[in-house]
């Protein structure tokens, strides 16, 4: 049988994250629940534990990124790696430097993993299928394809707060068109069994054929919101507003803008989640974003334990 | 499945009493026990149980030692991790660590090391219900319910049924997956 999903080797076992899209539901839960064990690490006197001592990781990104770069890096340091940043929009890309030529460069320098940004899409992939065994890659975001490790923190976030997948009603608001973080949350929610996704977005923002990722289409927010247990609200992207996709910011916040009101819609106990950076104003309503409904920074410091979480599932996997 | 027939094994229920006689015996107040993952942390609740009724213990404590392993770079992190929960201050702390079963004293390390990372105990102590030998690390039990002498191929696994009974029995290692008792050599 040929091995269709590259994140996979020939046992099935996780050898990079790539995408969310294609991995096992046993897969997913298994950096849950691994993820779940190190949220308590960080409550004790020392704030790291060992399991990565010697390792080296290199975050690469190509895209600025504060949060996920940031994220990446503490939780490569609390596993006790060595964790090297190189912030390549300013270095050897700029000198006529190829993409694969970067990387083997750093992988002599006895790099064990590889934590990339890239403005397009599949870099990820391309760098997993080029390095030597026992080099893992971990996809922090490539154009608009996959996001994985933010879609995992928002499965965990979920779980935490309500505790199980089958019985939920999860919408996903706002530029799903762009979106590489609504991408693999639908692939990351439709695994886990959640039975009913919803997109809501305008026409303009959607993707043409999205009913067919297993997800119910809503263009006004009344209907979208209704007895929705979970909301996870997306970025509004400025440049989008220069092109053809929309009049104005002011015009979508009153559409789409996520206030009170609207959420009012959803069930009294639904959370609201936002991957950041927030706009708000534009996608959130002050009120919303820092209302008691919002868990958008318990989302922040549980991204830290999912790093962990990924970054030693992948470095355990033996060559 | 190879169940070895021909080597008999004790009783778990009446080395754990003779382990509760011996620990009763010995240890002060506000002894904290901390059980080690998963064999260890039954063995702790049960212990904490039949002595608290007679002494003021601090809150139980739990170690999962799954970060602090010296064979990650071998076997990876085990698929079912468990989070460790310590709910006392270290600091201070005196500290009775419970596992089922010493043989290369690899967990125990790790176990303490683990300890070590929420601060500096006052002293730690260990019980095990049996240590079958084969030491692979200058390390020691205060309390023991029974010493076994058990072929090296053989894993001895420490289980629990639904109403909280111990029992022990036999494999071959190569059978065993994912039930370590210790770590391998």
């Amino acid at each position: 049988m040929i091995n269709r999903n590259p994140q996979l080797d020939s046992h099935r076992k996780l050898q990079h994250l790539l995408t969310t899209e294609g991995l096992p539901a046993a897969i997913l839960l298994q950096i849950l629940d691994t993820a779940e064990t190190f949220v308590g690490v960080t409550e004790r006197d020392v704030k790291k534990v060992p399991l990565l001592r010697g390792k080296s990781i290199f975050n690469l990104f190509f895209e600025p990124s504060t949060r996920t770069r940031t994220t990446f890096e503490i939780a490569a340091k609390r596993l006790s790696a060595d964790v090297f940043n190189l912030n390549i929009a300013v270095s050897a890309q700029t000198k006529g430097e190829t993409l694969l030529d970067t990387v083997d460069n750093l992988a002599a320098m006895d790099a064990d993993m590889f934590v990339v940004r890239h403005a397009q899409s599949g870099a990820a992939h391309l760098i997993a299928k080029h390095v030597r065994p026992g080099i893992h890659v971990i996809n922090a975001g490539d154009g608009r394809h996959a996001h994985p490790t933010q879609a995992l923190l928002d499965m965990f976030t979920i779980r935490r707060f309500k505790r199980e997948f089958h019985n939920l009603r999860v919408a996903i608001v706002g530029d799903i068109l762009h979106s590489r973080v609504a991408r693999s949350q639908i692939h990351a929610l439709t695994t886990l069994g959640v039975p009913e996704v919803r997109v809501v977005a305008p026409k303009t923002l959607l993707p043409s054929r999205v009913e067919r990722l297993g997800v119910h289409v809503f263009h006004d927010m009344k209907s979208g919101l209704k007895d929705i247990d979970v909301l996870m609200m997306l970025r509004l992207q400025k440049e989008r507003m220069q092109g053809a996709y929309l009049p104005s910011s002011e015009e979508y916040f009153k559409n789409y803008g996520l206030t009170p009101e609207k959420l009012s819609m959803a069930k009294p106990d639904a959370i609201v989640m936002h991957p950041g950076p927030m706009n708000r104003g534009v996608e959130i309503d002050s009120a919303v974003a820092d209302g008691n409904q919002s868990v958008i920074l318990p989302q922040v410091t549980f991204g830290i334990a999912i790093r962990m979480a990924v970054m030693s599932i992948l470095a355990g996997q033996p060559v | 499945m190879n169940i070895m027939r021909n080597i008999s094994l004790p009783n778990p229920e009446l080395l754990f009493d003779q382990l509760v006689d011996q620990v009763q015996a010995d240890i002060s107040n506000y002894t904290a026990l901390v059980g080690i993952h998963t064999g260890g942390a039954w063995l702790a609740e049960r212990l904490y149980q039949a002595l608290s009724a007679k002494k003021s213990l601090e809150p139980l404590g739990l170690l999962s030692v799954s970060f602090y392993r010296d064979d990650f770079d071998r076997i990876g992190l085990h698929a079912q991790t468990k989070p460790s929960e310590i709910p006392f201050n270290v600091n201070g702390a005196r500290i009775l660590l419970v596992d089922d079963v010493l043989q290369t004293g690899r967990t125990v390390r790790a176990a303490i090391n683990e300890l070590f990372d929420y601060g500096r105990p006052a002293s730690i102590t260990l019980a095990t219900l049996i240590d079958r030998g084969d030491r692979e690390l200058p390390i020691c039990a205060q309390y023991i319910g029974a010493e076994l002498c058990l072929p090296k191929e053989n894993m001895l696994v420490f289980e629990r049924d639904a109403h909280g009974r111990f029992s022990l029995r036999l494999e071959n290692k190569k059978d065993v997956v994912n039930g370590a008792e210790d770590l391998p050599a």
